[in-house]
């Protein structure tokens, strides 16, 4: 046990020695100084001229978000038509069917938002050219449309008053070339030299020693992995995600892939302060995050390494928690995975989140409730600034100042819109829960394909649970899931489509006005009046605001789910 | 945004081609490279495959040592975990089938010895590895269907035992397949 819990430090101080010049490369190359990828300067000029793409205009905050919205209708109706046509596409050699509209449909949007959420298994719900063309091609893009969208904060900040935010797509394209694709090839080659699946060879059918007939399904698996864990996408090639021995064959690939997950949105957080020129206020972002991340962390951990008492009801001393969790990963290492996985957005994992303690999996859904400690690629900074400007508010409201964010005054508007995007989340989530709720409780012999009662794998609070982790999952646009719940069917896969697509560009859309909104006011020099924004007093705030907010909206459906399962059972 | 649709379908086409197509197919030169040429690596006897090294497989006979629990029957073709909750009553019953079939093919092993990780099953249903403890639990079963010593397949057990990776990180296992297939020579 003593090696397991080394293990899950020296895999966040590692994290933490990565994401800091990583930070400081990523605001180089939004910058436009130099940095050793330059030689990909013409491979990008040359993308640009191709497209007819002029790098040099600049975009307004609208024009950012029309150009945005744009290239994700595209993704969503390609993604959407190449998956309901699969079989008759190449690349198919075990066979699998066509993809029903509804599950299309939720599928297309699921990894057009960076979600994951998965009805299907890859196994068999998928071609390996879906798998390509569809699944990795919308990890990549829908990552740096993530990143895109935050540099323009970066962008917002980092000058006096400006309406000139760069250009969206020479920071989607930059974002792939610099940032993603290289770190995806380094980590996909460390992926197959342990084991994990590349080549493009169909299911094997093997004899086993005891003489058991069965098959081995394989792929070109390496480079999705790669791509879903360093763009916090999180959706698995093979239906038991990072859990699978092919996917997460080591606790080697295990380090690695949990890293790559928070590499990129830590680095981002250091990259805002190298960027604005402000180091000192992401040190403060980056040490809210990090208790928040805490907060979180330490009840998984005692609560999954104390065990499960109902082994010990059965009389067993050993009673380690090791249902829907793997022999080579081991606990702790499960546990830290079932927080980071839900803070930020990433969703892949590597023990069944269905499986774990009540209070753990409170913990996960908090996790995404709040969904903003480091947070997936791009919004999660996102989402933080949003109850940034909340704290400066009340802050300012405290102490009867003016509220103002970096010499620009925060007036009704821009809190409008902040208020509406923090309780949009909470909306989405509870409303979501309450119907699927009414029809399991009300309905459950009604006449669909898949009836309501047949929706839940447990019974009672950990039922209610699984509805409530699937929504949560959706608008926080996680990807993970209670997977005992039986999703694949229309009520489901539509409904969260729904959720997942609205959890996406509406708090896109918000923070980047805000961000646009202030960017064009008049710049007030800091004075004696000028409230600290990059102080721990401020921090502790922040802190707060994100705490209340999230519990008291989520409070009283935690209460009906894991934490009344935690009091019935132990 | 009318003005933006046409760069961004030309951008998509180019980034298909570089992200779907010529990334994978560098991956898959590569992983010619490494073992098991990226098609997942394999264990033979007497030049016949037997099995996956990473992929568990179902080993339920009291002469060889016995894998996790799994809620796919270890049949790769899919993978997944029973999804059950520690408080559902089903769930409980499950294991308790679990522990009391144990207990009938090891006699001699008391009850609060079993280690939970032979009555819980793995999170892929494919779990390849157990514990050293779960394994050496198994010995004694193992020694008497086998009329073999127990201190030589303790040995057995500790020689196919990896090691926390550098000695400091992460748990000590046993690959199940290779013990099996090394227990089989055993004479």
């Amino acid at each position: 046990m003593n090696s397991e819990i080394t293990g899950v430090i020296l895999t966040f101080i590692i994290t933490l020695v990565i994401a800091f010049p990583l930070g400081k490369y990523i605001a180089k190359v939004f910058q436009g100084e130099r940095t050793f990828t330059d030689f990909l300067n013409p491979v990008e000029r040359f993308i640009f001229r191709i497209c007819g793409i002029d790098p040099h205009k600049e975009m307004n905050w609208k024009q950012h978000m029309a150009a945005l919205l744009s290239i994700n209708l595209v993704w969503l109706i390609y993604a959407f038509f190449m998956l309901l046509f699969q079989s008759h596409l190449p690349l198919n050699p075990d066979g699998n069917p066509d993809m029903t509209p509804d599950l299309a449909f939720n599928t297309a949007i699921s990894f057009l938002v960076n979600c994951n959420l998965q009805h299907y298994s890859g196994e068999s719900g998928l071609t390996y050219f879906s798998q390509l063309f569809v699944i990795t091609f919308l990890q990549f893009v829908s990552a740096a449309t993530g990143v895109a969208a935050v540099a323009v904060l970066f962008r917002a900040f980092a000058e006096k008053t400006t309406e000139k935010l760069g250009n969206f797509f020479v920071f989607f394209t930059k974002t792939i070339t610099r940032i993603l694709l290289p770190l995806s090839i380094i980590m996909a080659i460390i992926l197959v030299f342990n084991g994990t699946p590349a080549s493009f060879d169909g299911k094997d059918s093997i004899v086993t020693m005891q003489g058991d007939s069965v098959q081995v399904s394989r792929g070109p698996a390496a480079g999705m992995i790669a791509i879903k864990h360093l763009g916090t996408n999180g959706g698995g090639w093979f239906g038991a995600n990072s859990a699978h021995p092919l996917e997460n064959p080591n606790y080697l690939t295990n380090m690695v892939e949990i890293i790559a997950q928070v590499i990129l949105p830590m680095a981002l957080i250091f990259a805002f302060g190298f960027f604005i020129r402000r180091r000192k206020l992401g040190y403060v972002i980056f040490g809210v995050m990090t208790i928040g991340m805490l907060t979180f962390m330490i009840p998984t951990l005692i609560s999954e390494i104390s065990g499960n008492p109902v082994l010990s009801h059965m009389g067993l001393k050993d009673i380690t928690a090791m249902e829907g969790k793997e022999a080579r990963i081991g606990v702790p290492a499960s546990a830290y995975w079932q927080v980071m996985t839900t803070i930020i957005s990433t969703g892949s994992v590597n023990s069944m989140h269905d499986s774990s303690m009540p209070l753990s999996g409170a913990m996960q859904m908090l996790g995404m409730m709040t969904n903003c400690f480091y947070g997936g690629k791009g919004v999660g900074l996102l989402n933080y600034f949003i109850f940034l400007i909340i704290a400066v508010f009340i802050s300012g409201l405290m102490v009867g100042r003016t509220p103002e964010f970096m010499g620009r005054k925060v007036e009704a508007r821009e809190m409008k819109i902040a208020a509406i995007i923090a309780l949009f989340h909470p909306f989405l989530v509870l409303v979501g829960t309450a119907l699927s709720a009414y029809f399991a409780a009300h309905h459950p012999q009604i006449a669909w394909s898949v009836q309501p009662s047949a929706w839940l794998n447990n019974p009672s609070n950990h039922g209610f649970s699984e509805m409530l982790y699937e929504y949560t999952s959706s608008s926080a646009n996680n990807g993970s899931g209670f997977e005992g719940l039986a999703d694949n069917n229309i009520f489901w896969n539509i409904s969260t489509g729904i959720v997942m697509i609205l959890g996406r560009f509406i708090p896109i859309i918000g923070p980047v006005a805000i961000a646009g909104i202030l960017a064009k006011k008049k710049y007030i020099p800091e004075s004696a009046g000028t409230l600290q924004t990059d102080t721990a007093t401020f921090g502790i705030m922040t802190y707060a605001v994100i705490m209340i907010i999230a519990a008291l909206a989520f409070f009283p459906a935690l209460t009906l789910g894991p934490i009344a399962e935690y009091f019935q059972s132990f | 945004m009318k003005k933006y649709i046409w760069p961004s379908i030309k951008l998509t086409l180019f980034m298909v081609l570089v992200l779907a197509v010529l990334y994978p197919a560098l991956i898959a030169a590569v992983s010619k490279a490494a073992p098991g040429q990226g098609k997942g690596e394999t264990v033979s006897v007497n030049g016949k495959v037997v099995g996956y090294e990473n992929v568990g497989q179902r080993f339920t006979e009291d002469k060889y040592f016995n894998g996790r629990p799994s809620a796919v029957n270890y049949n790769a073709a899919g993978s997944g975990g029973s999804n059950k909750a520690a408080s559902n009553p089903d769930y409980q019953k499950t294991v308790q089938e679990r522990i009391d079939t144990f207990l009938a093919h090891n006699p001699g092993v008391k009850k609060e010895d079993i280690p939970a990780e032979l009555v819980t099953a793995s999170g892929s249903g494919l779990d390849p590895d157990l514990s050293p403890a779960a394994a050496l639990i198994q010995v004694r079963r193992i020694a008497a269907v086998r009329h073999l010593s127990e201190t030589k397949l303790m040995t057995l057990v500790s020689d196919h035992t990896e090691r926390p990776l550098m000695g400091i990180a992460g748990p000590s296992k046993v690959n199940v397949l290779k013990l099996n297939v090394a227990l089989d020579t055993l004479k």
